[in-house]
């Protein structure tokens, strides 16, 4: 095409042809790209920029200085606590269902049951999941009574507790143990079977074989997969709000609460705030896209 | 390792999988048996549907909810709009524009949703060039366009797919042989085309906007998502009731999704 154009003895229609193709493709594309300005790029930089100024507009750092105050600071890091959680048992738990349903020699019918039910739940997040689990393991919920009746096992006298650290990653685990089944299980199809039955033939134990072959190849995946899944887990609010109101400090609800009314008593700081998360959010994705670019390498 | 042994140990992973799917399945549907069980326990000493009744004779149950699906339909037909000439033309002669693009449209799962709102907040608010939170007209439009953003990751995904199904070159130089205008070419021979891709994306973004909490809340309008926060602070008993009908409301989506899916792919295949 482009030698086309370059080349002089191209009649003037076929040039003048094109231009306007082009032209009408980019006419095509603009609609996207104001739209991704408008309420993508341009929201997002404007919080950016607020968090580097005072209230006059000025050059500052002082409102990243103050994000290091307690309240913030162990709102980002409950924040973390339960996203890196959640997403590490998420990820083994994931893993382990995934292999299981790839490699495990379990009949043909369950992969593409428990596929279909993996769409489902990961998307089964938000409000109705708090109540979800509210009904089940709340103080009269269904497993914390039949404990309760079977066993004589009241579960929140051992100090555990729904609206915690815990209750909150165990429900958070509902959609990210199928979000990794999903995003994993093309990777685990990646593995060959002639890597499998060439180590075999050399000897290799099954042990060896995913120490040197398999889990030196799947890493990248596996990893990349459990940072997608902290960053699912880092932006999510609703479930937390339902769940826990205001009593357990994440970021997202301390943001909410700054939005709703200026909690913090300086706008600028919670553009800063917003800055922390796009910091956060922004290195767990970077750093997955390097790491699938490396697992691409061997996983097609 | 001799064949006895070996079929052992085929046998001991095999019983280690199905270790793995009971506990599962166990983990998956224990909250789903839990909540259901709790929503018909309204009536005291007896199971009854009463929870269900309740929510239904609620009027603000029957606005929020049409309100959100007028919603989830008009973020899937602007989105419709955005996303298909965009990956039509990006695939067809743009191509170097596509790393771009792609990039953009994963921006949402990086940036999250309260971000995004927070700056619409700042951006659009009733004192700023583009007041679009000043008028409840334009507030809803700009809640649409919040949704927009949020689907635009799995719509795009599904158009290009269904693009890259095609041959969107042949496809096009023959409609234009045949004297089609570009309009045409998008409508009547690009769209039927990746209509299925559509569709899938289409569901996918109705599960995602019909609960959505956060944009809505925070631009103040009566969608189901705050609706869902309000009883689920004030009753007992509604919002098992109302969980359990988002998870049917979910899983029909998601199983509209595969016999789309699954259409596309027979229609492929033969």
């Amino acid at each position: 095409m482009t030698q086309l154009n370059n080349n002089p003895a191209a009649p003037p229609g076929v040039a003048r042809l094109q231009f306007m193709q082009a032209a009408w493709a980019w006419v095509g594309v603009a609609p996207f790209l104001v739209f991704a300005l408008m309420f993508l790029i341009l929201p997002t930089l404007y919080l950016i920029v607020g968090g580097f100024q005072d209230p006059d507009g000025n050059f500052t750092l002082q409102n990243l200085f103050d994000l290091f105050q307690p309240s913030i600071m162990s709102a980002y890091w409950i924040s973390i606590k339960v996203s890196g959680a959640s997403a590490i048992v998420g990820a083994a738990i994931g893993f382990g269902l995934a292999y299981a349903v790839v490699l495990g020699g379990l009949p043909g019918w369950i992969r593409p049951t428990l596929m279909t039910f993996s769409g489902v739940a990961s998307n089964f997040a938000g409000l109705p999941l708090a109540f979800a689990f509210l009904a089940t393991l709340g103080r009269t919920g269904l497993v914390t009574v039949l404990l309760v009746k079977f066993f004589d096992f009241n579960i929140y006298a051992t100090g555990f507790n729904l609206l915690s650290f815990w209750g909150l990653t165990l429900t958070y685990l509902y959609f990210q143990i199928p979000l990794m089944v999903l995003i994993l299980t093309p990777a685990l199809d990646g593995l060959k079977r002639e890597w499998r039955e060439a180590s075999e033939i050399l000897g290799a134990s099954a042990f060896q074989y995913w120490v040197h072959v398999a889990f030196p190849i799947l890493w990248p995946s596996i990893l990349g997969c459990t940072l997608l899944l902290f960053a699912n887990a880092f932006g999510a609010i609703a479930t937390a709000y339902a769940l826990t109101g205001s009593s357990l400090n994440i970021i997202t609800i301390l943001l909410y609460a700054q939005i709703r009314g200026d909690v913090l008593h300086n706008p600028n700081l919670g553009y800063a705030l917003a800055l922390g998360m796009i910091f956060i959010t922004g290195l767990t994705n970077g750093l997955y896209i390097w790491l699938r670019g490396r697992s691409e390498r061997w996983l097609r | 390792m001799t064949r006895r042994e070996k079929v052992n140990t085929m046998k001991q992973s095999r019983l280690g999988s199905w270790i793995a799917l009971v506990i599962g399945t166990l983990y998956f549907v224990v909250p789903l048996v839990g909540t259901f069980e709790f929503s018909l326990r309204m009536r005291r000493g007896e199971y009854s549907l009463d929870a269900y009744r309740s929510v239904f004779a609620d009027s603000n149950f029957q606005d929020s909810f049409l309100y959100s699906c007028g919603m989830a339909l008009a973020t899937i037909f602007i989105g419709v709009l955005i996303v298909v000439p965009t990956a039509y033309w990006v695939q067809l002669r743009l191509r170097k524009l596509r790393p771009v693009i792609e990039f953009i449209t994963l921006l949402p799962l990086v940036i999250p949703a309260i971000v995004i709102v927070f700056g619409y907040l700042r951006l659009y608010n009733s004192s700023s060039m583009i007041p679009l939170t000043a008028e409840v007209w334009s507030t809803d439009l700009l809640l649409a366009l919040s949704y927009v953003t949020l689907a635009l990751p799995y719509m795009y995904r599904a158009v290009d797919t269904g693009l890259r199904a095609i041959d969107v070159r042949t496809l096009t130089e023959a409609a234009e042989n045949l004297g089609a205008g570009w309009t045409t070419i998008l409508f009547k021979v690009i769209l039927p085309n990746v209509r299925s891709a559509i569709l899938s994306g289409a569901f996918l973004t109705f599960a995602i906007v019909i609960g959505e909490f956060t944009m809505a809340s925070l631009l103040n309008r009566p969608a189901f998502g705050p609706y869902l926060q309000l009883v689920g602070a004030n009753r007992a008993y509604e919002p098992s009731a109302l969980a359990v009908m988002a998870f049917v409301l979910t899983w029909a989506c998601m199983g509209l999704i595969n016999v789309f899916g699954r259409a596309k792919q027979t229609k492929h295949a033969g």
